[in-house]
């Protein structure tokens, strides 16, 4: 909608119900005895003041378009266009702004305004929607009266099963205020289908999800992340195995938006771990067209493939973070995406000593997918506080510690070949007499997360890697 | 408060799909026989899928169809569009093997 014209001079806006609007009234009628026009528009009170023959700014059209958050707002408009204005009652600004001396000169010298009727948390919702929901183009689907919305949107299989909230107008364009994007930007291009997605559509999908406005960026940055040939969500979506996109966050915004690196930081109960996840999904579903059955071919799966995304622990953590070690700095937030399955527990309650508690992780990483496979499977090692101690005490850090797991790794040949300890499974005869590792180079990458109590770690386990399957991906959050 | 000229509870929600009308396309019409027929044989590159393309190889040939092998480069990403069209003006009836 284009800016409403005001008239020449000044325009004052006010409402009754402010004790500051009425204190100003007398100032107002000495402002309309001078030389610049005068012309009052009222928020509530038609009436409100009947000296001054007011506007009534019926529909807050005014105070929308004009982004009036304090009443009273003095504004000074020239050939159309506002050159200054001021805010409550503060003499010398009124008279900079007017030009005028000598206003309320019973008055103190300063009194704070009132908040605009425009946001009003009670009403601010529907005004966006009043003066800004032409900008959104996306289809309006009716729900009839005597239909439950949510059945309704589990009948045209929007929802991953659990139900989802109603994309309103009212929701999405409050969801459009967690990002300074356009609505019809264009974020990614969703596989399978390989549709263009706009910030709008987006949005659309992280309200059904249950996020919250400040969320979205995270989201952005998470499918820009998964959408490409890099990561290969294609291929992550369309496999038999029981992977996922799993969603490290990294970066002082994880705080500023409540996510969880603590106690149960893989489980139920943080809205933004749970909730940022389900939105990337929901777009591979509603927008890429990806649906378990159909393109998803999985043989299990996993709830992860829900959501399954959280934050890296960098306050506690004796490490630099995983986004660092990715190439970002320690203040830029940033998302790492993991072709993952769901995390397995790593226990070792007696270890105090680095080498010892490397020997379990070795041990455990070793039977990844199968004790035979080599090579073919990266992995996450989410490491609790209390392992990540015993390694801080001996002070080794984030490179010595994959490096020393890595070197446990080196498998001989004669181990992993077909048929070798009676399983079929392994690699040819022909690699018999040299030794492989289980892990390629940067094939582990190592995060700090969990409860403070428990002698415990995770391991997420990976997808095909590399050039013929995926690699991980880091984006950096951008408001 | 209500502000006047808002309409009341909206009954109606943005679409989250691509509002994208899917297209039909007819299916070929099943040849009579292979003999003479150009048949495409795509290995998508899983383990093992060789070993079910080349029996197949064999008993197309047998039957008088002219083989053409194909790869994808990976199996975990959709075969390439160069690849698709080379397969399309070269061959009657493609055969894609899966393996698992």
């Amino acid at each position: 909608m284009a800016l409403p014209a005001l008239p020449e001079g000044l325009v004052v806006i006010v409402k009754r119900e402010c004790e500051t609007c009425r204190m100003v009234v007398p100032v107002i009628e000495q402002l309309n005895n001078g030389s610049l026009p005068v012309n009052v528009y009222v928020q509530d009170d038609p009436a409100f003041p009947e000296s001054l023959s007011p506007i009534h700014d019926t529909d807050l059209s005014i105070s929308w378009h004009y982004d009036i958050e304090t009443v009273p707002t003095v504004l000074h408009i020239e050939n159309g266009v506002e050159v200054t204005r001021t805010v409550g009652w503060v003499r010398d600004e009124w008279h900079r702004v007017t030009g005028q001396t000598d206003l309320g000169p019973n008055l103190s010298a300063f009194r704070p305004g009132c908040g605009s009727l425009s946001v009003d948390p009670d009403l601010v919702d529907e005004l966006r929607v009043r003066f800004g929901a032409t900008t959104l183009s996306a289809r309006r689907v009716d729900i009839a009266e005597a239909e439950d919305v949510f059945e309704a949107m589990f009948d045209r299989g929007w929802t991953d099963g659990l139900p989802v909230i109603p994309p309103t107008e009212q929701r999405v364009m409050r969801m459009l205020t967690g990002t300074t994007r356009q609505p019809t930007e264009v974020v990614a291009i969703v596989p399978p289908d390989l549709v263009e997605i706009t910030v709008e559509k987006v949005a659309i999908n992280a309200v059904m999800a249950g996020c919250k406005p400040e969320y979205l960026p995270w989201v952005i940055a998470g499918l820009e992340a998964v959408c490409n040939d890099t990561f290969n969500i294609h291929g992550v979506l369309a496999t038999t195995m029981p992977v996922g996109p799993v969603i490290v966050c990294n970066g002082p915004g994880t705080r500023a938006i409540g996510m969880n690196s603590g106690m149960n930081v893989f489980g139920q109960g943080n809205r933004a771990n749970l909730t940022i996840g389900r939105a990337i999904q929901l777009i591979i579903r509603n927008i890429g067209g990806g649906r378990p059955g159909e393109v998803d071919r999985a043989t299990h799966g996993n709830p992860g493939k829900l959501s399954f995304c959280f934050a890296e622990d960098e306050i506690g953590s004796p490490w630099t973070t995983l986004a660092e070690s990715r190439g970002l700095s320690r203040t830029t937030d940033a998302v790492t995406v993991f072709p993952g399955e769901g995390p397995r527990c790593v226990v070792d309650q007696l270890a105090r000593d680095p080498e010892s508690l490397t020997n379990t992780f070795a041990a455990c990483l070793r039977t990844l997918h199968n004790p035979k496979s080599v090579l073919a499977f990266d992995a996450i090692v989410v490491m609790g506080p209390e392992h990540a101690r015993v390694y801080a005490e001996a002070g080794w850090d984030r490179e010595r510690v994959l490096e020393e797991i890595h070197a446990r790794l080196q498998i001989p040949g004669s181990e992993l070949i077909r048929g070798a300890g009676g399983i079929a499974e392994g690699v040819p005869e022909r690699l018999n007499g040299i030794t492989l590792p289980k892990f390629r180079p940067g094939g582990l990458l190592l995060v700090h997360a969990g409860g403070g109590a428990g002698l415990f770690s995770a391991i997420i386990g990976g997808w095909a890697n590399g050039d013929v399957g995926s690699q991980p991906v880091t984006k950096e959050v951008l408001p | 408060m209500t502000i006047s000229g808002t309409s009341s509870m909206n009954r109606f929600v943005l679409d989250p799909t691509n509002e994208r009308r899917a297209s039909t396309v007819e299916r070929v019409g099943r040849p009579e026989s292979l003999r003479g027929l150009t048949v495409g044989l795509l290995d998508i590159s899983k383990a093992r899928g060789d070993v079910f393309i080349d029996r197949l190889e064999e008993r197309l040939s047998e039957m008088g169809a002219d083989v053409k092998r194909y790869k994808k480069p990976t199996f975990t990403k959709p075969a390439p569009v160069d690849l698709r069209h080379e397969i399309s003006i070269n061959c009657q009836v493609v055969i894609e093997a899966l393996a698992d």
